[in-house]
């Protein structure tokens, strides 16, 4: 049940330091929005924003309201807990828990939020391995521990750990950037088919990427070197790569800079 | 030209000397067998010199081979290969005589008790005490000190355990501020306490409380000495474990507390449990609180919480201090025993932390 995601004037800080400064867009529900811009521009500060996992890092605070169909993530009396099941995320290195059995680790959402029955979580691990589309990979051994397999195969199931809960919205931190080519098509494509169940954010460096898997893009920069990120512009895919509107945009897509 | 051969051309350049000496990258290198000659002739040396100048102890012996040995190699490395092998030589010889300087005693101690130990070491020394067994008889056992013992130090866990657990916890996952800086501090403090000044501590309250001498007040000033050394190898140990797991967990919508339970603790539970044994290991030793808050025993008493008891260090010293033959055979019997205690545990512990690794199999 994908949700739609409206941004109003987001400012995020760490301690004092003004890391994005506000930023207001709109994600479609059943789209794939991809995030880019230089490094360190505040890309994946905005999209921990989204899932209220900035407050985690120590010193981290957010201004401005982000809205879940209408819901405001950063209201009073939200628990962030809550918030995370609702937003899920994939980091960038796959980090499979290391004591866990694959099985256990794609359940583990679903284990500690309090689904317990052995044949409720089987049917829950096997659909969402098959939507992490690594069910035919891992199927004879779900009993081996997580870290033994492959790293597009651990990023697979970390997808799969994400989506086994049923999130309304998957973030994505650059979720190819430690795999090969081979694995991160395959990612891809996964992405491809999960747009259909989910409101998709990714963050990524590689615009090739940006271009072949979302629907819309959105750039950000630092306005001045020391200055906190933007969002210098955001639309749809094909026209941010074409004809963008603004020059800094055009710039960073031809390459003069980044 | 008339020779008969089929070179026609004569070769006029001139000839090289038979062997060119190669600036190459090979150069002369002692045999490998040298460190183990340069042995043989500095103890030959070092031995001779002893006995010359009428030194009978074999420790000037030692260590004058020592020197000498390292003084032979540098020199023979210096005049056969370069210098910087002889450094390395020198480097290397140093390391391995500080090895054998820290090991020998060890091995001694270790033979010594083993030797000593077993003449008296059977089923029925394990199995019975010290009462009504006269200093110089060559009966009585250690099972009134071992009951001790595993019952102090049981005690002392079951207390230091869960409150070092959950004092690294804290530390690691929740303080911040001013109270964790304070808990740090004190817990530093407490490492460095003496066993015998917690043991007045607690003396101190059991005479303003005028409690008598039993296991318990003696587990209590364990439970003193034990806690800071598992607080500070927990909290190394939560500190290692990365903090991507924690964020995935937490991504996943698991609130903070269960993170910690179900993910952070499983994945440090290998190093968490040795350290805890080898808390364990430090204190099953102590002797100075027993002896002033347990008051010993010569008899069987399994109530920690009533009566004196004996423990396998204060059993040691009291028999040492009895000072019959037959006393020392008990007493380094059970030194045996108590090595032994702590090797096991050591051993567990290891079979534990390998165990519950997180596992690397495909």
């Amino acid at each position: 049940m994908a949700k739609r995601i409206d941004v109003g004037g987001l400012t995020a800080y760490y301690g004092s330091h003004k890391a994005i400064e506000d930023i207001s867009m709109t994600v479609e529900p059943r789209s794939v929005t991809a995030f880019i811009g230089p490094s360190g521009c505040g890309k994946s500060t905005f999209l921990r924003t989204l899932n209220r996992m900035h407050e985690v890092t120590p010193g981290g605070r957010v201004e401005g309201k982000v809205l879940l169909d209408d819901e405001n993530l950063y209201g009073s009396g939200v628990d962030p807990v809550t918030v995370r099941r609702t937003v899920g995320m994939v980091f960038q290195r796959p980090n499979p828990f290391p004591t866990m059995s694959i099985f256990d680790n794609v359940a583990a959402g679903l284990r500690l939020n309090g689904t317990y029955r052995k044949n409720q979580l089987s049917d829950i691990v096997e659909k969402s391995l098959k939507g992490a589309n690594l069910w035919n990979e891992v199927k004879d051994r779900l009993n081996k521990p997580g870290s033994g397999l492959s790293g597009g195969q651990q990023q697979r199931l970390c997808i799969a750990r994400a989506i086994a809960v049923e999130p309304d919205v998957l973030l994505m931190d650059e979720p190819c950037s430690a795999l090969d080519p081979i694995s991160t098509l395959a990612i891809e494509d996964l992405i491809g088919e999960l747009k259909e169940r989910f409101t998709i954010v990714i963050v990524t460096h590689n615009m090739q990427q940006a271009a072949r898997v979302s629907d819309r893009t959105a750039f950000f920069n630092l306005s001045a070197v020391g200055k906190p990120g933007r969002l210098i512009e955001i639309d749809e895919t094909e026209r941010i790569f074409s004809n963008p509107s603004v020059q800094a945009t055009e710039d960073y897509i031809s390459g003069r800079f980044g | 030209m008339t020779h008969a051969t089929t070179t026609d051309i004569q070769d006029d350049r001139p000839r090289t000397s038979p062997e060119p000496r190669k600036a190459g990258l090979s150069s002369r290198s002692l045999p490998r067998w040298s460190p183990l000659g340069f042995a043989v002739v500095a103890i030959a040396l070092g031995v001779g010199i002893s006995l010359a100048a009428g030194w009978h102890s074999r420790v000037q012996w030692g260590l004058i081979s020592a020197l000498l040995f390292m003084a032979i190699s540098y020199v023979t490395t210096t005049v056969v290969e370069n210098q910087r092998q002889a450094k390395d030589r020198l480097a290397t010889s140093i390391v391995w005589v500080c090895f054998l300087v820290a090991v020998v005693p060890l091995a001694s101690l270790l033979w010594t008790t083993v030797s000593r130990g077993v003449e008296r070491l059977d089923g029925y020394f394990l199995t019975h005490s010290m009462a009504g067994v006269l200093g110089p008889e060559h009966s009585g056992g250690v099972y009134h000190a071992l009951i001790g013992t595993l019952e102090q130090v049981g005690i002392a866990t079951v207390i230091s355990a869960p409150l070092g657990l959950l004092t690294a916890v804290y530390l690691v996952e929740y303080g911040k501020g001013s109270l964790a800086r304070a808990v740090t501090f004190f817990v530093d403090v407490m490492t460095g306490i003496p066993s015998i000044v917690a043991g007045l501590f607690i003396l101190s309250i059991m005479l303003i409380a005028e409690l008598e001498p039993s296991g318990l007040m003696g587990a209590l000033a364990l439970t003193i000495l034990m806690i800071p050394v598992v607080v500070r190898s927990t909290e190394e140990m939560l500190k290692l474990v990365p903090n991507e797991l924690r964020e995935a967990s937490l991504a996943l919508g698991i609130p903070k507390w269960r993170t910690i339970l179900k993910v952070v603790l499983p994945t440090a539970i290998g190093g968490i449990t040795t350290g805890v044994m080898l808390a364990i290991a430090r204190i099953a030793g102590e002797t100075a609180p027993i002896m002033l808050l347990v008051f010993g025993s010569q008899l069987i008493n399994t109530n920690p919480f009533e009566g004196a008891q004996s423990s396998l260090p204060f059993y040691i010293y009291e028999q040492y201090k009895v000072g019959e033959v037959a006393s020392y055979d008990r007493a380094w019997a059970a030194a045996l025993v108590l090595i032994a205690f702590v090797m096991i545990l050591n051993l567990v512990a290891r079979g534990i932390a390998r165990w519950k690794a997180p596992k690397t199999g495909r």
